[in-house]
């Protein structure tokens, strides 16, 4: 029998859980193919997984693992239903899951395992879900981690997170949602919500200001992959690479995003020779890629703005003309106050302060952001660069008061220190 | 699989018996039901009769209170139901988005237990 990799005692553990992560999704979705049933599908893989802690550190990792963990367990799902006592109603799917099989054994030449994740994504991320299920689902169905893991990412205790998950399956077999490709009427809603959910792991992991918390790093890399996984499923969706591109231009920036004390770095501040080069060409390659399609979103838009921020050599080189430009575009897509609050700091840097801050001070802006923190460091900033300084401390006292990050809260009090001496 | 469509709306603004709107709305059911009919997966449906018309009963420690009205003072209240066999949520939701009262007040889908 031939090895792919040999396994000592002490590996084992990583190596299986490393193969199994990037097989879950793809073994997954394949069973629910067979079955229609999350639950079964999840825990009959969940016994496929123990199998292979079992086995391959003795006869090693089969030459295509995915095969033999679907093999292993269509088999476990099979008993699982012939010991379920709803079995009358699961007849069906038990008479199909037998008619394929046992499969291939290891070294055999095995039958192409298709793709269905696309499938698994549209029902973990269906509108009839929560939205904090729909991120949770999708993490561990589509990305394969495991409910601990999740648990730590979203900084909530291990049986918390069991529940939530339990309960999203329930509402997903109580609804009926189904696993299916959504029909073309449907579709841009849909993949709007796949990559509303992709971008919220993407944020959870970002916004994270603790550098320690290698968990919430994960999440980053676990959206940029999902997001990745997509795109080779549909390559023809301009928006999927469009987010792909802004994912991976943020994320070219993370080492320069905080200090030495674990402190956020403002982009004005940080040390460009620190950003990830590699992942800005990857990105940026992906962007130019999207952009000739001709069907310009969101997505694009906004990596398309972290792409002017990658090429300037300093926060002050910036063509904040262009960046303008690109937050007018995004507006008139995404008229959101959010999307009004960047694009007025942008004429503030083009146009000067009292640009921006005419901009911000719009009474319409203001009542809609009076809760939102990022407005009032905004107003803040533009109040001191335009000599406010009154108006300024008020600004500031008003972002920290809404600021629940003790290093942000440090921060914040060090620039409005900064005002009264200047 | 079986859904039930409960059809909230606002009696206050729902249009006039009588209008132009009233009119587009009826033929809007009757093209609704016509529908669902010959597709084959119609079980039930009615109208209910305006909430004033309606009875409130509660059983506590054995005695019943009988009393008008409903259960609670809402702005939107349940004005009618449709029972539909569909294959999933996305097929009861696409017919839920075509009854006539989704414009302007909303449509409950509720899976019927399977007993």
């Amino acid at each position: 029998m031939p090895r792919a990799m040999d396994l000592t005692a002490q590996n084992a553990h990583g190596v299986i859980s490393r193969v199994v992560r990037e097989e879950w999704g793809r073994v997954l979705s394949a069973l629910m193919s067979h079955c229609r049933d999350l639950d079964l599908a999840e825990d009959a893989l969940q016994d496929a997984l123990l199998e292979a802690l079992k086995s391959w550190p003795v006869r090693g990792v089969p030459d295509v693992p995915r095969a033999w963990l679907l093999t292993t367990a269509r088999r476990r799902a099979i008993d699982r239903i012939r010991r379920s006592t709803n079995f009358d109603k699961k007849r069906d799917q038990y008479e199909l899951l037998l008619s394929l099989g046992d499969g291939p054994e290891e070294g055999e030449a095995c039958q192409p395992i298709p793709d269905e994740r696309l499938k698994l994504v549209f029902t973990c991320c269906h509108p009839a879900l929560p939205e904090e299920a729909r991120i949770a689902l999708t993490l561990r169905t589509v990305c394969g981690l495991t409910t601990g893991e999740i648990a730590r990412a979203f900084l909530v205790s291990e049986p918390t997170m069991a529940q939530r998950l339990v309960r999203a399956k329930r509402k997903i077999a109580a609804k009926n949602i189904p696993f299916q490709i959504p029909d073309e009427d449907l579709w841009a809603e849909r993949l709007e919500a796949v990559l509303a959910v992709i971008y919220l792991i993407f944020n959870e992991g970002y916004v994270a200001t603790s550098g320690s918390n290698l968990m919430r790093e994960e999440l980053c890399a676990e959206a940029i992959r999902l997001c990745g996984i997509l795109k080779t499923l549909e390559p023809g969706e301009p928006e999927i690479q469009g987010l792909l591109a802004l994912m991976l231009l943020s994320d070219a920036r993370r080492p320069a995003r905080s200090g030495a004390a674990g402190e956020l770095v403002t982009l004005e501040l940080q040390d460009r020779a620190l950003w990830d080069r590699a992942k800005i060409k990857q990105g940026r390659t992906l962007l130019v890629g999207a952009l000739v399609k001709g069907d310009i979103g969101p997505y694009q838009l906004q990596a398309a703005i972290s792409a002017v921020h990658s090429e300037a050599q300093s926060f002050q080189a910036t063509d904040w003309n262009e960046i303008c430009l690109l937050y007018e575009r995004l507006y008139a897509l995404q008229p959101s106050p959010i999307v009004a609050l960047n694009a007025g700091v942008a004429r503030a840097f083009a146009e000067g302060p009292e640009a921006g801050l005419a901009a911000l001070e719009d009474p319409a802006l203001k009542e809609a952001l009076q809760t939102y923190q990022p407005y009032h460091v905004a107003l803040a900033d533009m109040l001191g660069r335009s000599g406010k300084a009154e108006q300024a401390g008020e600004a500031y006292a008003r972002a920290i008061q809404l600021t629940e990050n003790e290093k942000e809260r440090a921060h914040l009090k060090e620039r409005w220190a900064a005002l009264s001496v200047g | 699989m079986q859904y039930m469509f409960l059809i909230y709306n606002a009696e206050a603004e729902e249009p006039a018996p009588g209008s132009a709107e009233f009119d587009e709305m009826m033929q809007g059911y009757r093209a609704f039901t016509e529908e669902v009919r010959e597709a084959g997966i119609m079980r039930e449906g009615a109208p209910l009769e305006k909430v004033d018309t309606a009875t409130t009963v509660r059983v506590r420690n054995g005695a019943a209170s009988v009393v008008d009205g409903p259960f609670a003072e809402t702005k939107e209240v349940l004005g009618g139901y449709y029972i539909l066999d569909c294959a999933n949520l996305d097929e009861a939701t696409a017919y839920a988005a075509k009854i006539p009262t989704a414009a302007f007040g909303s449509i409950e889908v509720r899976p019927v237990m399977d007993m």
